[in-house]
Parts: C-alpha cells; structure tokens; sequence
C-alpha cells in the first residue's frame, strides 16, 4: 500500500515544473523590487525585515543551475526531492519526540 | 497564500504566533494519545504530500497565481490535529529552506493554512458525508465541497491580516508600513483567486486523492476475501 503512495509522490515530484508555468506572483507575496515598481516605494516596516532571512534555495530555485527553462525546472524538480526528504524527516522527528513522550507518561503510569 | 516577512506588522505575528502555541500544544497532546505509531510514515507522506502540491500554482485571471494546499485531504484521514502538524511541517521547511512565507509570519501562515483550513475542511467534510463509504459519490463530492469551501476560508482569514495593516500601522507621513493594501483591495483579491481558480483545485485534489486512497482498502480485502475462499 505504501510503495502506491510513494509512487503517487514520486509522480508529483516529477510534473513538479507544471508549477512553473503560471507567470506572475501570488497575491501579497511581491518582494519589495516589484512592490516598489507598482507602489512607487517599499513601505518601511516591510523594508527593515526584508532581510531577516532568504532561505537557502529561494523560490525553490537552484541557483547554479541558472535561468533558462531546463535549468529551472530541474532546479524545482531538486528543489521539490530537497523539500519533500526535509519535510519527511522532520514530520518523523517530530512525531517521535510526541510519540516519545508517550511512552514516558505511560512508564511513569505503570510504576 | 504564504505571508512574506514585512507584509504584518510585528505585533500581529506575535498576536497569531501566541494563538498558534496552544493550537501545537493541543495538537500534540491529541496526537501524543490517539496516534498509533504505524499511522507515523503514512501521517509524514500526508506533509509531504502537502508540500509538494503547493509547488502547483496556477495562473489566476486578475494576473496573480496560486495553489493547493492539501489541508483538507489530510485533516479527513488523519483527523484535523494531525493536519496541524502535518501542515505546520511542511509550512515550517517551506519558510526555512525556501523562503516561501515569513520567518516572522510563520505563526501567521500556520494559522490561516495549518489550523483554519484543516479545521473547516474537517467539518465541513463530517457533516456532509456521514458515513459514507470511502470512494462513493457522497464522499468524493463532501471531500471535494470541504476542500473548496476550507482554502477560501483560510484566503479570507489572510486577506482579513492582510487588509487591516495599513488600517492600524502607518508612518508619521501616512504612508503604510507594512502591507500597503486595505481590505477593500486584499479581500477581494485573495477571494478572487481562491473562489474561482485555487478552490476548484483543492477540491479536485482532495476528491481524487479520496479516489485513489479508497480503491487499496478495496482490493486489499477482496484478496483477503479470495484467499479465504481458497483456504475454503
């Protein structure tokens, strides 16, 4: 049952660049170059968090991979395999450290 | 649907972060007592699932895009603890490693999509299907109306942060500090590209992922169902 759903992901992370091919931005996510060119100015609050953090693969690009449509959909491609082992790993993690707890309460119950 | 750093103002990330605390804290104490660790690897695709279909943006009339989120398909197999997890992990690796949505509005962005959408959509789910078998109509079409109806729930939450920031945090010269676009700008937008283009997507995606995860359970137990006839 589960090879069926990794199979399901691995489709996914494969049509992934699909995603790539709606042009533009969603709404309220511009970053403060295109907000300037439409508003005229960045507002200030927004310009002194503007480099709190710019993660480590913005935009889910792979930057040495560069900017032609190849490159960018391998890059997302990599980028989507990155994300979804990341999020894997960590959703474990977690759930382990709960699941840990569990068996702590139920030790100190059976005492 | 994922809030950048800088579009709300410090304080109503560290309103909607303070709201979210006790929302994880619940989460995992549910989880802590109802998870059943063979559920773990099946719970962490959901995540992951997630994730990626949030990598799908479609082009939205008005010039924008936007996506899927998956929520709602979680929240129906897992129950809607579970979903938060499930979606605050992937919204936390999509911040960290992707710089999709703020580090800042973290608390923010899990709200809208990680406990509003899952919540709504687990609901809405409940009280149209009843019981209805997995894969039949009835339960394709709740999972498919509970999708549609928990992501414009939870666009119109965000629209909601967004829109009141230049109502309550402009400059001395009247210029807004953060998000410069007011409710009568962001709801409409946000509802515009979920009523009529991310909506729909969601709601595909949840009846057929529905689809896909009832036909297993099926076949699995007509082999059972062959193979004790064999036996007979």
């Amino acid at each position: 049952m589960m090879k069926r759903y990794w199979l399901a992901i691995a489709a996914l992370i494969i049509v992934s660049p699909l995603g790539l091919l709606a042009d533009g931005t969603a709404w309220g996510e511009w970053g403060g170059d295109d907000l300037s060119e439409t508003l005229g100015y960045i507002p200030q609050g927004m310009k002194n968090v503007q480099d709190v953090w710019a993660g480590i693969f913005p935009d889910y690009s792979i930057g040495f991979l560069g900017e032609s449509s190849l490159g960018q959909s391998i890059g997302y491609i990599i980028a989507a395999i990155i994300g979804s082992a990341m999020v894997y790993g960590l959703s474990l993690l977690l759930m382990k450290i709960i699941a840990a707890k569990k068996n702590s309460t139920l030790s100190c119950s059976n005492k | 649907m994922h809030i950048p750093d800088g579009y709300l103002s410090p304080s109503t990330c560290l309103a909607l972060g303070a709201v979210m605390i006790p929302i994880w804290y619940r989460a995992s104490a549910k989880l802590k007592k109802d998870l059943d660790v063979k559920q773990v690897p099946l719970l962490s695709m959901g995540a992951v699932f997630c994730f990626l279909i949030m990598m799908f943006n479609v082009p939205i009339p008005n010039g924008t895009t936007a996506h899927a989120i998956g929520a709602t398909l979680v929240a129906i197999i897992f129950g809607p603890w579970a979903a938060v997890i499930a979606m605050s992990v992937a919204l936390a690796i999509q911040a960290l490693v992707f710089a999709d949505g703020g580090i800042l509005a973290f608390g923010a962005n899990a709200f809208n999509m990680a406990f509003i959408a899952p919540f709504v959509g687990y609901y809405v789910y409940k009280s149209i299907s009843k019981n209805a078998v997995p894969g039949s109509t009835r339960q394709l079409a709740a999972g498919a109306i509970a999708g549609y109806i928990a992501i414009n729930c939870a666009a119109f939450v965000a629209s909601i942060e967004f829109g009141i920031q230049p109502l309550f945090f402009t400059a001395a010269d009247g210029t807004p500090l953060y998000c410069p676009y007011g409710l009568d700008v962001a709801i409409p937008a946000m509802m515009v590209a979920h009523l009529t283009v991310a909506g729909f997507i969601e709601g595909i995606v949840t009846a057929a992922a529905l689809k896909f995860m009832a036909v297993q359970p099926v076949t699995m137990l007509q082999s059972q169902i062959n193979k004790k006839e064999g036996v007979v």
